[in-house]
């Protein structure tokens, strides 16, 4: 099938908006009735035809807009990629990657010719044809990293790995959860993780860097994370708190259904040939709650996932104010009715709504 | 006693120790304050290692409390600089200059310490490898998130930053490359809800 690319916006009048394929196939990230953090590492080969998993990048109906959201975040703020110079090389890596992913997944919308170092890139959505020599960096309009991540949806962050460590030492962030690349670039995986409550006492990020650092070429990783945004706002940034933070006082009985959003970030890990650095993209998909209510199965779900969550986590995830009024309209939705195992909709064996 | 015992806190911000003498081809020594305290135990420890220092000390509000006492300790070099900001270059030279083998010591307040910290390391050596030591005012260094402006010496939370007014809570969360710590607007989602001022660590 063609994608058609939607006209849309994240901000101001957020004229963001899912279609009914891309509400049947947004990555719900509760495989059971709650949530407590785990590493939740998988392969990432391929899934479902038509899901977010079966493509290395995926490329949805957003795409177009939220390249566009991007070059305004990073007209507002340079500072949201990065690069440590000795990630270049990693940049190089990433460019590649995603470019032959891209072609292999997507031929009618990606094409890459490659003679040697002569490279030749068409990116058809956002009209670019452009031809450039591989590694040499006076052939491209920016840095690696930042050229081919203006042309892929979610942020990047690209880590060093020295002495069984990873370091944050080159980035695009732009459709973040609440964190900043430019305080954190550098950080080790501890240390950029440390704001993160509960998680370390439990060894999470001890088991989920084991893990990481044995990543191989040729066999990348995923997992999916997720938190809650008011708004289809992709740059939740630090940065900009001091303008979106208000806007989570918005919410009514009224315009919560289709103002609260459900934020999943897809997250995969590739091992990078040349640099050996790990490639983290975080793709971020969001769901106003009326249309993820449209899944039976989903809206009995979230209803007790929100109820049960613990308070540490609510805090952290920026929603404890806002959870009674989510939970009144959840509730609306979870007839007590017991849900099938696994993420999946599940759409013609789950029972419709049963009041 | 000019020692302050930190609460335990999350993995970003930095834990210091006690300096001791180690061996090496050359010992610079970077303090403000009542860190002069600290090298002046150091003194006590080793003489001879102390004959062959450079240090680099900034009083700020102790005047001449200490110089003269780190004076009679007999350094090799004692430069006694009016600012951190006035000792960078310094800082940069004897870096710059030093071999292999050089150690490297900071007391005193956590912002001298950080930003010292961050020229060794520019420099080359690595930051688990630089000896530090806290002593005096628990004052942070902080940035501001939202328009990166560093206010110096911030004794309370909230507090406003220095250069685009909003009022900031402190995080733990630290940047060695910043040698900072982030401050994010408190009253975000409550304009103008902003709580007293209380003390760090009172």
């Amino acid at each position: 099938m063609t994608l058609q690319f939607n006209t849309e916006t994240f901000r101001d009048d957020y004229s963001f908006r899912n279609s009914d394929r891309a509400i049947k196939r947004f990555p719900f990230p509760f495989h059971e009735d709650s949530y407590m953090y785990s590493v939740n590492m998988e392969q990432h080969r391929g899934g479902p035809a038509g899901s977010v998993f079966e493509m290395r990048f995926d490329v949805d109906e957003h795409y177009v807009s939220e390249m566009q959201d991007r070059a305004l975040v990073l007209a507002e703020d340079p500072l949201r990629c990065q690069s440590l110079p000795h990630m270049t090389l990693a940049g190089w890596d990433t460019l590649e990657l995603i470019m032959v992913s891209k072609s292999e997944d997507y031929p009618d919308l990606f094409e890459l010719h490659r003679d040697g170092d002569r490279w030749r890139w068409i990116n058809k959505p956002m009209g670019i044809d452009h031809s450039f020599t591989f590694l040499d960096e006076t052939t491209l309009p920016c840095g690696p990293l930042e050229y081919i991540t203006r042309q892929a949806q979610g942020d990047f962050a690209v880590l060093d790995q020295r002495g069984e460590m990873l370091y944050m030492d080159a980035g695009m962030v732009t459709t973040q959860a609440d964190w900043s690349l430019d305080f954190d670039i550098g950080m080790d995986f501890f240390e950029w993780h440390a704001p993160v409550p509960l998680a370390h006492e439990m060894g999470i990020f001890k088991r989920a860097l084991k893990f990481l650092l044995n990543i191989q070429q040729g066999a990348p990783a995923r997992r999916l994370n997720w938190t809650m945004t008011v708004n289809p706002l992709l740059d939740t940034s630090p940065e900009n708190y001091h303008k979106w933070g208000v806007q989570k006082t918005t919410l009514t009985p009224e315009n919560i259904g289709a103002k609260q959003h459900l934020r999943v970030e897809l997250q995969t890990f590739y091992r990078l040939p040349r640099s050996n650095a790990l490639l983290f993209p975080i793709r971020c998909y969001l769901i106003a709650f009326q249309d993820l209510v449209s899944i039976p199965k989903w809206g009995r779900r979230l209803h007790r996932v929100v109820r049960d969550l613990p308070d540490e986590l609510a805090t952290y995830k920026g929603f404890i104010d806002n959870r009674p009024k989510m939970l009144e309209y959840l509730g609306r939705f979870d007839d007590g009715l017991p849900t099938s195992p696994g993420v999946w909709p599940d759409l013609d064996t789950e029972p419709p709504l049963q009041r | 006693m000019s020692k302050f015992k930190f609460p335990e806190s999350i993995r970003s911000r930095p834990v210091y120790g006690t300096l001791e003498p180690r061996s090496g081809k050359g010992h610079l020594m970077i303090a403000d304050a009542e860190g002069a305290e600290a090298l002046l135990d150091l003194a006590a420890q080793d003489a001879e290692l102390f004959h062959a220092a450079h240090i680099i000390f900034i009083p700020k509000g102790t005047g001449e409390t200490f110089v003269e006492k780190l004076r009679s300790r007999q350094p090799a070099i004692l430069h006694v600089a009016p600012s951190y900001e006035s000792s960078i270059p310094r800082i940069r030279r004897v870096l710059s200059d030093a071999h292999m083998g050089l150690q490297v010591y900071l007391a005193g307040t956590e912002g001298l310490m950080g930003q010292a910290q961050n020229e060794a390391m520019n420099a080359g050596i690595p930051h688990t490898a630089i000896q530090t030591e806290h002593r005096g005012s628990v004052a942070r260094r902080m940035q501001c998130v939202h328009c990166k402006g560093i206010t110096e010496d911030v004794m309370t939370d909230p507090f406003v930053c220095s250069h685009c007014g909003l009022n900031l809570f402190v995080r733990d969360h630290y940047s060695r490359r910043l040698a900072a710590f982030q401050g994010v607007r408190v009253d975000a989602e409550d304009p103008g809800n902003v709580p007293e001022p209380v003390e760090l660590y009172k």
